[in-house]
């Protein structure tokens, strides 16, 4: 017993002195280049802060996103009456309105891309790894779908199955895949080239584990750099959808459905465009923002 | 390059045929129809129907049908639009479609890449902190938040320019007739311009900026070339290629983005025919659409690959 604690002491102390000495891996030089970066940390902050105003905000508010206030049709943003943003033409309180449609924007960005990202690259990958002639099919299939234009595959999918927020989901997730799938082959050809890969066949590892543990690890980085410009992309193809109609259904609210709306009213009252406009546009600045300096964070070409 | 070209095409048709036959089961898998809407209709009136527009057959033979009467270029009749074939309604919505989107992607080629070019130059000057300012807003406002906004701005407040119509008004057709024909034009074709602006000066100025830093031009600046000299006939070429890539998907996103700028603008173009289509269940509608518009893409993208095999030296084209 004595001598197995000591052993594992001794272990203990060779991994801390280890970590004393260990070189700066390539993910804590992009840590430190992305933390330089002052559009990108203004990015992220301004964003946790709309993710948060998304969370907590509806439930500030003296009103519920069911109250109709019938004194304050289409009143103009105020501080006394409570209706911070204003209320729209059926006198709903604006402020509700748009933190209920951030939320549900922010996670149709969120879930439409984890979607596109669990078909792309485990499509990606397989296809790069498998290589030959499997490879050539799948992406010809690729290429095939790039030349459609799927915006309006998406707009038969949500009207031909129903206005579901899920659907919605899957439907522009099944759709913007391809990028992801192209860029996650592109590395896994080039990753499986290296010799680490071939030790670990070497030594047993099936295709799973090898794709799984050695070959993903490695393509990180461009798909991370792509998923922060899919969610942005993402929110917008849904207010493109909540604009013509198609999207969310009431009574969840969008900032794509508060834009449409708004857009009827502009002239009688402008603040029902514009404040849900503007956060879908900073929303927009934030993640492109991000974008950019996760990718001269994490491209070592142009250090 | 003829027979890449010819090779293309024949690739085309495969693609095409996916296409159709996606669309086509798309459509008809799902539950319910066209006819559902109107409930009042008798049960027999509605078998009459769907028997006149072979609905009422098993889905492979409709497919069959279908399939031989699209390869005769024959879309079939609409079903919203009573009396009209979708043939018909292409020949109109098509001009206006082609006029809006080829007119902004010229203006968005001419203005985003002179912005691009004129920031690439003064790197890091204020003109190109504004230029970059204005491409990101150009990314981070959609088109469907500009278009209200010009609208209200130009045709409602300053009355220069009219507003969801193809009439001719506002101050701009009466201070100078030559142009009132196009007044109509102007709002829709720049807000459908405005984000691939934005893109195509991002894309130009990397690629310039890229540019100008090879030996070629160091050595063109060596011999004593003008700065004009210099970026016209040597950088512009090889720079223009990034931008002459993407090409392709701005026009894919030109053609989506008019389904929007119609329907705000009123427009009576393919966009709006297609969403009236769908929402109605018009099937024959929706499927010619698709199939015009992916024709389309299709095409673009292989002129924008010929062009790309002719400008640069690099690529092979076989």
């Amino acid at each position: 017993m004595a001598l197995l604690a000591a052993q594992r002491n001794a272990h203990e102390a060779l991994m801390a002195d280890a970590a004393a000495i260990k070189g700066r891996s390539l993910w804590e030089d992009a840590g430190r280049r992305f933390r330089a970066n002052k559009a990108a940390m203004a990015g992220v902050i301004v964003l946790g802060l709309i993710s948060l105003c998304a969370i907590v905000a509806p439930s500030l508010s003296p009103y519920t996103i069911d109250d109709l206030d019938w004194m304050n049709i289409g009143a103009p943003p105020s501080l006394e009456n409570g209706h911070w943003f204003g209320t729209d033409d059926t006198g709903k309180d604006m402020f509700v309105l748009t933190w209920i449609g951030a939320r549900v924007s922010l996670i149709i960005g969120v879930m439409t891309t984890a979607v596109a990202l669990s078909i792309g690259v485990i499509y990606g990958a397989t296809a790069g790894y498998v290589g030959g002639r499997t490879d050539n099919a799948m992406m010809r299939f690729v290429d095939v779908l790039y030349a459609l234009p799927l915006l309006f595959f998406i707009i038969i999918l949500v009207t031909v199955f129903g206005r579901n927020i899920y659907l919605v989901f899957l439907a522009i997730g099944c759709v913007e895949w391809l990028t992801m799938a192209r860029i996650v082959r592109g590395q896994t050809l080039s990753v499986k080239q290296k010799e680490f890969i071939e030790a670990a066949r070497a030594s047993g590892a099936g295709p799973a584990a090898i794709i799984g543990r050695h070959v993903l690890p490695n393509v990180v980085g461009p798909v991370i750099v792509y998923v922060t410009l899919l969610v942005p992309t993402n929110i917008l193809v849904e207010s493109y959808l909540s604009f013509l109609g198609l999207g969310v259904k009431e009574p969840l609210t969008s900032w794509g459905v508060l834009i449409s709306r708004g857009a009827n009213s502009i002239e009688s009252a402008p603040w029902l465009l514009l404040i849900p406009a503007t956060c879908l546009a900073i929303t927009m600045f934030c993640f492109n923002f991000i974008g950019d300096g996760l990718r001269d964070a994490l491209d070592p070409k142009d250090r | 390059m003829t027979s890449y070209a010819l090779r293309r095409l024949i690739i085309a048709a495969p693609t095409l045929f996916m296409i159709v036959t996606l669309s086509f089961f798309m459509m008809h898998l799902a539950p319910g129809g066209p006819f559902d809407a109107e409930a009042s209709l008798e049960p027999e009136v509605i078998a009459n129907l769907e028997a006149a527009y072979d609905l009422d057959k098993p889905i492979i033979v409709q497919y069959g049908f279908y399939l031989g009467k699209v390869a005769r270029g024959d879309f079939g009749p609409s079903i919203i639009y009573i009396d009209r074939t979708v043939t018909e309604l292409l020949v109109i919505g098509l001009p206006v479609s082609i006029k809006l989107g080829l007119s902004a992607m010229i203006l968005a080629l001419a203005v985003g890449g002179s912005l691009g070019v004129i920031a690439a130059l003064r790197r890091n000057s204020l003109t190109d902190y504004a230029v970059m300012g204005v491409a990101m807003t150009g990314i981070a406002v959609p088109s469907f938040v500009m278009a209200p906004l010009m609208s209200l701005l130009f045709g409602v407040v300053l009355k220069i320019l009219p507003v969801a119509s193809l009439e001719p008004r506002g101050g701009l057709a009466e201070a100078l007739p030559m142009l009132a024909p196009i007044t109509p034009y102007i709002l829709p074709v720049v807000a459908l311009a405005l984000p691939q602006i934005a893109i195509l000066a991002r894309l130009t100025r990397g690629a310039m900026i890229e540019t100008l830093r090879q030996n070629y031009i160091r050595t063109a600046r060596a011999k004593g070339l003008g700065q004009r000299n210099v970026v016209w006939t040597h950088a512009l070429k090889s720079a223009s290629l990034p931008v002459i890539s993407y090409l392709g998907p701005a026009a894919a996103s030109i053609l989506t983005g008019s389904v929007v700028i119609e329907q705000i603008f009123q427009l009576p173009g393919m966009g709006r025919f297609f969403i009236q289509g769908a929402i109605n269940r018009d099937y024959p509608l929706v499927l010619g659409i698709v199939v015009v518009y992916a024709l389309a893409v299709i095409l673009l993208n292989l002129i924008v690959d010929l062009m790309y095999g002719l400008l640069d030296p690099k690529v092979k084209v076989e």
